[in-house]
């Protein structure tokens, strides 16, 4: 199985292959250095004239993009740390995903803006933050996360052609050099897709950005329903592990792949069973992504007797000390704590 | 339609097309490299003349409607009127071809109509119709049609025109984007990312800086350190400043820019000072009326070239675009919302 890298960097490959008005733009993307973190390693060296470097302009790169899709093209930008998303914010909210609505459906601009998120690396208060839930609440915007349980390239290859209007990719930086697995059997657990729900499906719910549910294979009832996506569910997946041979507390986890527009049906079945819900994420506890997953499910089920948790970065920046870090971020002690309380 | 408004529009259409007939040729001329100057019948120096009037008096008299009727209704939201600045839109665009592109901002009214948008259309779209531009979803500052775009947030136009021209050039079109900026745009940072990116990148694009002196309320003494031609020329941009009200002097700068970039392509920068007669949108004009009424006596575009028209056609133009005005007025308060 590859690496998240070098799936993120096959597909882009694909795509420039595939269509030359697809582009990349960024800072630093071109070879021999090919990128803060190499997802476009190689690219500018095989398709000169589609991979575009630039000044270190995040708003403009957006702008720009936003510029090229307008006109037809496929531009797909870097922006080499998530935090750095705050400077091209006016670009995404008041530009890129207005235009397809204020001008009346006559425009399209499908633009992706890829970006890492999270810390766990040391890298201190401004290049750590895990922050694409301040972009939750933009109709016309949707946001992607990929996880090592769904492909992460098909993901990004599929956003890149199949998604008319701007897409935040959000990836992770401890997922880049994490390998893929994708079997259905996953050691002790069970990986099934789950459907779109037709009844209340919202036509910017990508099909191919599935939610996936690990469950461990031939468990008893499940006793707690876990909502996570990104780097978080790796973490999730080993906390279920400890909880059922430690605790024989059982586990559904929902893996999510487009965070934006929210879609909670695909709890429903796991809820009906459990009546608990845990949503897990690294940005900070509030108003997050899980605060909206857990205000939708209550409408979703009208189940007054639902209980909820959340577990997320405590409300702090986020230091470059190691200890520092790792009690502030959550880990698997906190999501296996957060499902005891629960039960 | 009214007859007159219907033979005033096929006027207005044929002029457009002779224009760019007598446009095409010149390009022709030029590409096979004929050395002498054309010398411009006296034909078509007055039907140049007569539409670039006629261009400035239909965006007057459409700023004066709306102003005149938000009192009554049919209006939502805000406007941001152009009174004062018609010849700029008005002596740039005329150098445009069909292909180009504009990229304009919340004062779009004269832009989108020096463009050759529909006045009737655009009514309806302040109105909140379905007829009108965008359906009503845009309102007066977020406006598209065919190759015009406008959006109401200052500067942040510019890497979208960057992006636009840059598209156009990867293409080999050949085409000129022009963006227009007011001074007070000039104070957003994403304007200097957007100048770095179209020098470097050597984009087709002809920046309009529209320096009427005062952005909202706040005079530009109070707001703009420096000089705006050596910010652009910081960047390698090479920009020409105009202090005018006269559409003749501003075509002849946009011209000889617009064939550079369409030749070289490469930014350029035109910097034309130039004075708003309204309000900012609609009652917010701080500034006295001894003021204004001395800039409407001095700097009127409309005016200025009316000098070089007969007693006789003006008052025909004038008769002529009160119709136009009244007529599309009517037709967009009855179309449907």
């Amino acid at each position: 199985m590859p690496t998240v890298i070098e799936s993120l960097n096959n597909a882009l490959r694909s795509s420039l292959e595939k269509d030359d008005k697809v582009l990349i733009i960024g800072e630093d993307i071109l070879d021999p250095y090919g990128g803060a973190f190499k997802v476009t390693q190689g690219l500018s060296t095989s398709f000169p004239d589609q991979v575009l470097t630039t000044p270190v302009s995040e708003s403009a790169i957006v702008g720009v993009a936003t510029g090229l899709a307008l006109r037809g093209f496929r531009p797909v930008v870097e922006i080499m740390f998530g935090d750095f998303i705050t400077l091209a914010a006016d670009q995404l909210i008041n530009h890129a995903t207005k235009f397809r609505y204020m001008y009346n459906d006559q425009v399209r601009v499908p633009i992706v803006v890829r970006t890492p998120m999270g810390g766990r690396r040391g890298y201190g208060p401004t290049h750590s933050q895990t922050i694409e839930k301040l972009f939750l609440g933009f109709p016309g915007l949707s946001i992607f996360a990929p996880n090592i349980f769904t492909d992460p390239g098909d993901l990004l290859y599929k956003t890149i052609f199949e998604v008319d209007d701007p897409v935040l990719f959000i990836e992770h930086k401890i997922q880049y050099t994490q390998y893929l697995t994708l079997q259905e059997d996953l050691r002790e657990f069970r990986r099934t897709r789950i459907e779109t729900d037709e009844d209340d499906s919202n036509e910017a719910l990508q099909d191919f950005a599935y939610p996936v549910q690990l469950s461990i294979k031939d468990s008893p009832k499940p006793d707690v329903t876990i909502a996570t996506y990104g780097y978080m569910a790796d973490l999730c997946q080993q906390a279920a592990v400890l909880l059922a041979y430690e605790e024989e507390i059982f586990v559904d986890i929902i893996v999510y792949s487009q965070l934006l527009p929210i879609n909670v049906s695909s709890l429903r079945s796991s809820l009906l069973k459990t009546g608990r819900l845990l949503v897990v994420e690294e940005g900070t506890i509030t108003s997050g992504w899980g605060a909206e997953i857990i205000a939708s499910s209550l409408e979703l089920t009208g189940d007054n007797k639902l209980r909820a948790a959340r577990v997320a970065s405590k409300d702090s920046p986020i230091p470059a000390a190691i200890n520092l870090e790792q009690d502030l971020l959550p880990g698997t002690d906190d999501i296996i704590l957060a499902v005891k309380m629960m039960v | 339609m009214n007859l007159a408004v219907f033979l005033l529009g096929n006027l207005w259409a044929l002029r457009r097309t002779a224009t760019n007939n007598f446009t095409i040729f010149l390009n022709i001329l030029r590409n096979i490299d004929v050395p002498q100057m054309i010398k411009k019948s006296e034909l078509i120096e007055n039907t140049r003349d007569d539409s670039f009037y006629l261009s400035m008096l239909r965006i007057r008299r459409f700023e004066e409607k709306v102003l005149a009727e938000f009192s009554s209704g049919n209006f939502r939201g805000t406007t941001h009127t152009y009174l004062g600045q018609e010849a700029n839109a008005v002596g740039v665009l005329e150098e445009l071809d069909k292909n180009d592109i504009v990229v304009s901002n919340h004062r779009s009214h004269g832009h989108f109509l020096a463009y050759g948008g529909d006045m009737r259309a655009l009514f309806a779209e302040l109105m909140g119709k379905s007829t009108g531009i965008c359906g009503g979803r845009g309102g007066s500052q977020h406006l598209h049609w065919k190759n015009f775009y406008s959006n109401g947030v200052l500067g942040g136009t510019s890497p979208i025109a960057t992006g636009i021209a840059l598209a156009e050039k990867i293409r080999s079109n050949n085409t000129v984007t022009v963006l227009f900026l007011g001074d007070g745009a000039l104070g957003e940072g994403v304007v200097y990312e957007s100048l770095n990116m179209a020098a470097l990148w050597s984009i087709p694009i002809l920046f309009v800086i529209e320096n009427n002196h005062i952005a909202q309320t706040t005079p530009i003494d109070q707001n703009f350190s420096g000089d705006i031609t050596r910010r652009f020329e910081a960047f390698n941009i090479s920009t020409q400043m105009i202090d005018s009200s006269d559409v003749i002097k501003i075509n002849n700068v946009a011209k000889q820019l617009v064939q550079m970039i369409r030749r070289k392509s490469k930014p350029h920068a035109i910097v034309i000072n130039t004075q708003r007669f309204g309000p900012h949108s609609k009652g917010d004009d701080t500034r006295p009326d001894e003021y204004i009424s001395e800039l409407r006596l001095l700097r009127d575009p409309i005016t200025t070239h009316g000098g070089r028209l007969t007693a006789e056609k003006l008052a025909e133009f004038e008769r002529e675009v009160n119709l136009e005005i009244n007529e599309s007025y009517e037709l967009a308060v009855a179309d449907p919302i």
